[in-house]
């Protein structure tokens, strides 16, 4: 109790290594094993063949058994140690098992066929990395269709998104209008209206527009975000007007001052929103699940929590499937980790 | 002279921009400059603002506020009909059905038994969760916040599974949870027996609990370094020089200086709790039986899956929800202002 309170309550202001900072570590190991833990434990599990799955207690890292061809078989056979009646280990291929004795040959002549009680033998397995299930599970899962579906959903929602919304902030941050202040407030009180909370209607809109199994649904409606729209009009607000006045001098339009003058300054705080924008739309769940319920239209979420109601039991083609839907997000954020945690640490907001 | 700045940092910005971006862009919006100018020497400078603001306003109207007032509308018609036009006009029944409760602590006295189940198991998830959350990422950030080795390591461990869909959070855990996971592997191996997590009502709810946390944390954690480090290292060297303890350091400089940033955690956790659904949906289906089945979910139940669609009472349902996280997000704002008058 005494070290936990040291540990909360110590300030920078130390050198050396004191009691507050082992507890420190310690709490920060056991930290790292509780996250880090069930990821790196899905990803080795993701590697072991259906056999390997199914065992209990399970093996730390996937051993696959060895096999070995042999002369008269089509099928490469499965090897195990075999403690023989007189107590000493031969390394056999089985043949076939029969009840509680299997049929068992030496790899070097196989015309002795050996009887050998099931208790005698002990597999030999060799560490292994095989793609294995990766490879069948992308064909039975359409990896490949779901990734297409939530790449395009992804990245047009995302330039929908940036245009959008920095469209809207520049009208409402570089104009004095009637009504300017109104349509602010009305943006921004929505932050709070989830979509969990309009379900229903919203199905009905989308089904009345035509949307419904049509991906179009699950791109445009979320693309006037208020959050973005917030964002960004907070960043504008920083652009001094000199610089759109001097530009309207020089003749530009609008248009030219929206994409050649203030798009450009707001670089940093687009780079945030579409950081976010791609994490939202690989990661969104509800809306694809309500818009669409044609198989082939599925996102990868979507279609992978399909995919494990269906082949509840096929735990390696699932975990495998995981694996590869949480990749891309791993490499955006080994790449671009800085940038996400700032844009969270200053924004607030996910 | 003022012509200077918009060359200077156009130039500037041009140069770090790669030019294949610029050519793409221009290619892009030039033609809308075509359309454009007609336009701005129609209506004038000023009315273009309509122009920008539109296409935002449109989808917003169309996908956010109209479902909003649709709402309304469903939540005081009944019927089991899909379309607003064939449902008859029933005033408050739908909410009077929800909100009809012989013993409100007691669901199975409810008309609405699963509603108000719903509306429990939500309560208790909300305070353990937050709870839990306003905990452990207030130690975590803590903890990151030490002059230590390897800190963005650990900072990237633990902020890493923010990044995670909830149906793979889902996923990683119902693997470890299940019958023959390791979870159970260890239990046995310290001599305990196997214990079915998922498909016990109690533990059902605890992992729904710890693995929210355990996905959530990280966000929060890095809201709530930024705030210590917002904190003006000053104020420790003064402390440091009238030789206060470091408990007394902790309570009377962070805790404090830290409270706003802590009201942001405990009210941003709260709306997000309140909302919980694809989470436990993919990790327990809302089940065993209805143990895990929370607001959210009795919403997308009875208006989506279950064999009579009651859009109705869906509705009314998001509509009570809707008004706890108004209450809420005021409260957010509330405190916010007052702690930025203090400050």
């Amino acid at each position: 109790m005494r070290t936990v309170y040291n540990f909360l309550t110590q300030t920078r202001n130390h050198y050396g290594l004191t009691r507050s900072d082992i507890a420190t570590y310690i709490y920060l190991s056991l930290g790292t094993l509780v996250m880090a833990g069930p990821l790196v434990w899905l990803v080795l599990s993701s590697f072991k063949p259906q056999s390997q799955l199914v065992r209990f207690p399970p093996t730390l890292l996937p051993y696959q058994q060895q096999t070995v061809t042999v002369a008269g078989y089509e099928e490469p056979l499965e090897l195990f140690n075999v403690t023989m009646d007189d107590g000493t280990v031969h390394q056999l291929a089985q043949v076939s098992r029969v009840g509680l004795e299997a049929r068992m040959v030496d790899p070097a002549a196989p015309e002795t066929i050996y009887k050998v009680k099931l208790d005698q033998r002990q597999p030999i397995e060799s560490l292994n990395f095989g793609f294995d299930n990766y490879t069948r599970g992308v064909e039975a899962f359409d990896f490949w269709k779901y990734f297409r579906n939530t790449l395009g959903v992804t990245v047009f929602a995302t330039i929908l998104t940036l245009l959008v919304n920095s469209m809207a902030a520049f009208g409402l941050s570089k104009y004095q209008f009637k009504g300017r202040n109104l349509i602010f407030i009305i943006i921004i009180s929505t932050l709070m209206i989830p979509l969990s909370v309009i379900l229903i209607p919203v199905f009905l809109v989308i089904s009345e527009v035509g949307w419904s199994n049509n991906l179009l649904g699950v791109i445009v409606p979320a693309a006037a975000t208020p959050t973005g729209v917030f964002l960004l009009r907070q960043y504008m607000l920083t652009i001094p007007d000199e610089l759109l006045d001097s530009a309207r001098i020089d003749g530009a339009s609008e248009w030219r001052i929206y994409w050649q003058i203030v798009l450009p300054l707001a670089g940093p705080a687009l780079a945030v929103l579409a950081i976010f924008s791609v994490m939202w739309r690989w990661n969104d769940f509800l809306w694809p699940l309500i818009v669409l319920s044609r198989n082939d239209l599925f996102t990868l979420q979507v279609g992978l929590n399909s995919f494990q109601g269906e082949f509840n039991t096929q735990w390696d083609l699932v975990l495998a499937m995981t694996v590869l839907t949480l990749l891309p997000v791993t490499i955006a954020f080994a790449f671009l980790q800085r940038y996400i945690t700032t844009g969270i640490a200053t924004t607030g907001m996910k | 002279m003022a012509s200077v700045p918009v060359t200077k940092s156009s130039t500037a910005y041009r140069r770090r921009r790669p030019d294949w971006l610029t050519d793409v862009l221009d290619w892009i919006m030039h033609p809308v400059e075509l359309i454009f100018v007609p336009i701005q020497r129609r209506f004038g400078t000023q009315k273009m603002a309509w122009f920008f603001v539109l296409p935002n306003l449109i989808i917003f109207a169309i996908f956010i506020m109209l479902p909003m007032l649709l709402n309304f509308y469903y939540a005081f018609t009944g019927s089991t009909n899909f379309f607003p036009q064939d449902r008859p006009f029933v005033g408050t029944s739908n909410f009077t059905t929800l909100l009809t409760c012989e013993n409100f602590l007691q669901p199975v006295t409810c008309e609405q038994d699963i509603f108000w189940r719903a509306v429990w198991n939500t309560g208790v998830y909300v305070f353990f969760e937050v709870g839990g959350i306003v905990v452990i990422s207030l130690i975590t950030a803590v903890a990151l916040n030490q002059r230590i080795k390897a800190r963005g390591f650990f900072r990237s461990i633990f902020f890493y599974p923010v990044l995670l869909s909830p149906v793979v959070v889902a996923l990683i855990w119902k693997w470890i949870l299940q019958r023959d996971g390791v979870l159970n592997a260890i239990i046995v191996a310290l001599g305990g027996e196997r214990v079915p997590f998922l498909l016990n009502s109690e533990w059902a709810r605890i992992w729904v609990i710890v693995v929210s946390i355990w996905a959530q944390m990280g966000f929060y954690t890095l809201i709530l370094l930024a705030g210590l480090q917002a904190i003006p290292p000053e104020y420790y060297e003064a402390a440091q020089i009238d030789g206060a303890s470091h408990r007394n350091t902790f309570r009377y400089i962070t805790l404090p200086l830290l409270m706003p940033t802590m009201l942001v955690v405990l009210v941003l956790s709260l709306i997000r709790a309140v909302q919980v659904f694809d989470q436990s949906f993919a990790l327990t289906g809302g089940g065993p039986g209805t143990a895990t089945t929370y607001i959210v979910q009795y919403i997308y139940n009875t208006g989506f899956t279950s064999s009579s669609r009651q859009a109705g009472l869906a509705a009314a349902a998001s509509v009570i929800l809707a008004a706890v996280l108004m209450i809420l997000t005021l409260t957010q704002l509330r405190l916010g202002r007052r702690t930025e008058e203090n400050s």
